[in-house]
This record gives structure tokens, sequence and C-alpha cells, in this order.
């Protein structure tokens, strides 16, 4: 038995293949990736993110919970609705997750944390929350819709009335609310856009209202490839609980300057810190003809790798990856696809931005 | 629902194989393959004169999603490649009957193959 979201019936409507994406029936695409992912770049799409789970922590001592659970430091969040990327680590640094932390409040913080890691994340949190005086509330009545692309936010102003008036002063990365819709200006995609957060009853209403306004429905397939061409880690791809976020190329996710400030998998990293890593997250782009995938080899001037997240870039039109590659390598590089070596050029990601390609 | 042709022959693998008549045969992959696989990207070809051993893997299509190999129905010797994939791999999808052939070989004994209903039954047992 799979989840489904309160969305399933609009994709099955729209021609979605279903597939099973960590447990949930989720659209792969609604009849060509491809054209999916052009769409973000050059226009707006909208993708059905609600298996993602919401977390809100409320009381007193938030602020303090999340400084200890998060590498990265909410403390300098100074205005409401500000949004923070941050891993989640264990105690030996490596990520448990990675997440958005907003701050919403002073008693109240909202983590968005991934879907196939919600159980995994919903023990660890409430086990570490036992000496803090706090609420988690797991949020299993909201949906998550990201809008993205170029056109996103004209066509989310005109699909769903008072979105231009509440958001027209919101910078990226914060959020703001209008009655029960909690907006951010977030993504996953490298594009301008919002991700939005609402309750499942309002979701088929508002999902149908940015159709209308043409605003294209995209799968999850798009999303992946979308995110790899921006540069953005996939957790269970370019992390896990194994790996430190130094080893992943987010050593900027992690705040150490409040010397006082002990939280969780902090004497694990300054001891990688100190000791110093010997391998990083770096992008590859194929120069030869095929793709690249998953786990295959790498084999650079500095020592072998392996490929993290491989696939193929429509934007670019050649096959790109990340890779976990020895610091320090650079220039061509050759990859190991079925007992034959192409090569590659080592580049530092984003591959794309703003619909711009950046390599 | 995928298009399965009366007018061929299939592969419980998924690819297609056609008579020309002249002792070649077409071969391709199914509809139903094309459309598990998405939005292809890169077709791996063999070279004309190569010769190939029954289910082996001499072709691989590749579409975003995954990497797919292809494999001969028989042994054969491949007489001619669709070079046209090689910019226009999407012809894969868009037409994997016709315009989206991969390969034409020549072989001694195609072996049993499955018609239309036989290669239904295997798309339904899915």
């Amino acid at each position: 038995m799979m989840y489904k979201t309160c969305l399933n019936s609009q994709h099955i409507e729209l021609g979605g293949k279903m597939v099973d994406f960590g447990g949930w029936e989720m659209p792969l695409n609604y009849g060509s990736q491809i054209d999916e992912h052009h769409i973000v770049r050059k226009d707006a799409g909208m993708f059905d993110v609600s298996h993602m789970c919401v977390i809100d922590i409320k009381g007193g001592a938030s602020q303090e919970f999340i400084r200890f659970l998060i590498a990265n430091d909410v403390k300098k969040l100074n205005s409401k609705g500000q949004a923070l990327y941050s891993c989640m680590l264990n105690e030996n640094g490596g990520v448990i997750d990675d997440l958005i932390a907003y701050y919403l409040e002073d008693d109240f913080y909202r983590l968005v944390v991934n879907a196939g890691t919600t159980r995994k994340d919903l023990e660890w949190i409430s086990k570490q929350s036992e000496k803090f005086d706090i609420s988690i509330n797991h949020r299993q009545d909201l949906a998550m819709i990201a809008v993205q692309g170029p056109n996103a936010i004209s066509k989310t102003y005109q699909a769903i009335p008072g979105t231009e008036e509440i958001c027209k002063n919101l910078k990226p990365f914060n959020a703001t609310s209008i009655g029960s819709l909690f907006i951010a200006r977030t993504g996953y995609t490298g594009e301008d856009g919002f991700e939005i957060i609402l309750p499942e009853k309002s979701a088929e209403f508002t999902w149908k209202m940015l159709l209308e306004s043409e605003v294209k429905p995209c799968g999850l397939g798009a999303r992946d490839t979308l995110r790899l061409e921006a540069g953005m880690s996939l957790y269970g791809s370019e992390m896990d609980d194994s790996t430190s976020p130094l080893e992943s190329n987010l050593g900027w996710t992690v705040d150490l300057s409040d010397e006082d400030r002990d939280f969780i998998g902090r004497k694990s990293l300054e001891n990688f810190k100190s000791r110093g890593v010997s391998y990083t997250i770096y992008g590859l782009i194929l120069n030869d003809k095929g793709v690249i995938r998953d786990h295959q080899r790498v084999i650079t001037d500095k020592g072998e790798g392996e490929v993290t997240s491989g696939s193929f870039s429509p934007t670019i039109g050649k096959s790109i990856a990340l890779a976990r590659l020895p610091k320090d390598c650079s220039g061509e590089c050759n990859i190991e696809v079925r007992n034959k070596l192409l090569s590659a050029k080592i580049v530092k990601p984003p591959f794309v931005r703003n619909g711009k390609i950046l390599v | 629902m995928s298009d399965i042709r009366d007018d061929r022959q299939y592969t419980k693998t998924h690819e297609w194989v056609i008579d020309n008549g002249d002792g070649t045969f077409t071969l391709g992959i199914t509809d139903h393959a094309q459309e598990l696989l998405g939005d292809m990207v890169f077709v791996e070809l063999p070279a004309s004169g190569d010769q190939i051993s029954s289910e082996s893997e001499f072709c691989v299509v590749e579409s975003v999603k995954a990497a797919s190999g292809v494999y001969a129905p028989s042994d054969l010797e491949v007489v001619e490649v669709n070079e046209s994939l090689e910019d226009e791999p999407e012809l894969v999808n868009s037409s994997c009957y016709d315009d989206g052939w991969l390969v034409k070989f020549k072989s001694n004994d195609l072996g049993e193959l499955l018609n239309s209903d036989e290669y239904q039954e295997v798309v339904d047992s899915e």
C-alpha cells in the first residue's frame, strides 16, 4: 500500500505516470520529463511536493532546541519568516537529513524535511527534545505545491488573489502567510518561485487555479534534473548518515562561529576539520556521448571517486553529474561507463541558474 | 495503452523484428518499452558488420531515467544501423516502429519469436 497525497486524483486526471517514490505514489512525468524541465527553465511549472514533511516546533525553548538539533545556526535569522538551509547531524557528524528551518515567532519554528526520511527524522527529533520544553507537531494536515520558473511569481499572483499584495516585498529564502496559505520564496530547481504550504482541503482548488493561470504540472523526474543542473544536493545521493557535510560540499551550511553552541555532531565535525577531509562533491560534464549514472567510477588526476547523481541535462544537452572526488582534483577525468572510459570535465556546480548555463 | 502492431514479431525483452523480404530484418524497441523508459537521450549502436550472438546485449537505449540493454533475438550480423538516432534519439519515442528503428541485420535462423497476441500477454503480465 503506497501513501497518496491529496492531489493524487489530479495527477491521474492529468495523465501523470505514477511511480513509487519512497513509498509515495507520485507522478514521474505527465508525458515528457524533458518538456517539463524546459517549462520550468523558461516559463512556470508546478510540483506536488506534499509528500515532504512539515514539522512545527513550538514553545519557549524552540530556538535553544533547534540550535542544538541542526548544524546551521537559526540565531542568525532576525526577521520573522526567514529561512535557513541546514543539515541535521548524528553524533559522528553524518547527515540524518537536510532541511529548511523557518523562524516564524520567537516560540515557533517550522522545519521541512524529506519525505523518505520522515519517520527516522521524527524519531530522532523527538528523542533529542526530551530535555527541552517544546512541542513537536507533525503537520499531516498540510499539502505543499512548488511553483517554479521565471514566470512562477507573476502566474501565482494571477492564480491566487491577494498573494501579490503580501508577497511583492518577499525576499528569496523568506516566507509569509496569507490566511492559511504559507508562501515561501524557496525551491529546488535553481529558478525563482514559491513553495506554498497549505491545508490539504485547499490544495486541489489552489492547484486548479494555478492550472487555469497556465502553470504546467511537472513530475518528480523533471524536479531531479532541475536540481541536478542547479547543483543542489539530494539526500541519499550526495549525503547520508555516514558522510559529513564537509565531504558533500556543504561546509557552508555548518556554522561553528558561536563556540558555546554545542550542537549534535559538532565535536566530530571539528575533528574532521582539523584533520582535513580528502573528498568533496564536484560537478562533471561529459565530453563524449552517453549518460553518466549514479555510482559509476571516476578517475581523476588526484585519484578515484564516485558519481553520486548522474543524468542528462536538458538545458546543456549533455550528460552531467555530481560526484564525490578527491579534493583539489581538476581538469579532465574519466568515467567508467559499461567497461569503457568516457572523458568528462570537472567543474564547480551549479551548472545552470535562473535559466543561464554557468559552466 | 501501448501500441502493438500485428505486422511484426516480438521478444519477451521488448524488441520487435520485421522481415524486410530481402534477406534482412529490422529491429527496434516496442512502444511499451519506450513508454517505460521515457524521454530518450542517447542510443548506443553496434557497427555495421558486427557479428552478434543470440541473447547478447548489442545496443543500449538511454533515457533521462535509465539505461536499458537491447538484446539480439538470434545469432546475427548487423548490416545497417539507424544513424539518424545519433542526433535524434527522441525518434525512439516518437516513432518506435518506423523512424526510430535501431538496426538491420541478417540471420540464418531467427528462431521462435512472439506474435502480437503473445507479446500483448507479456505486456499484460507486467
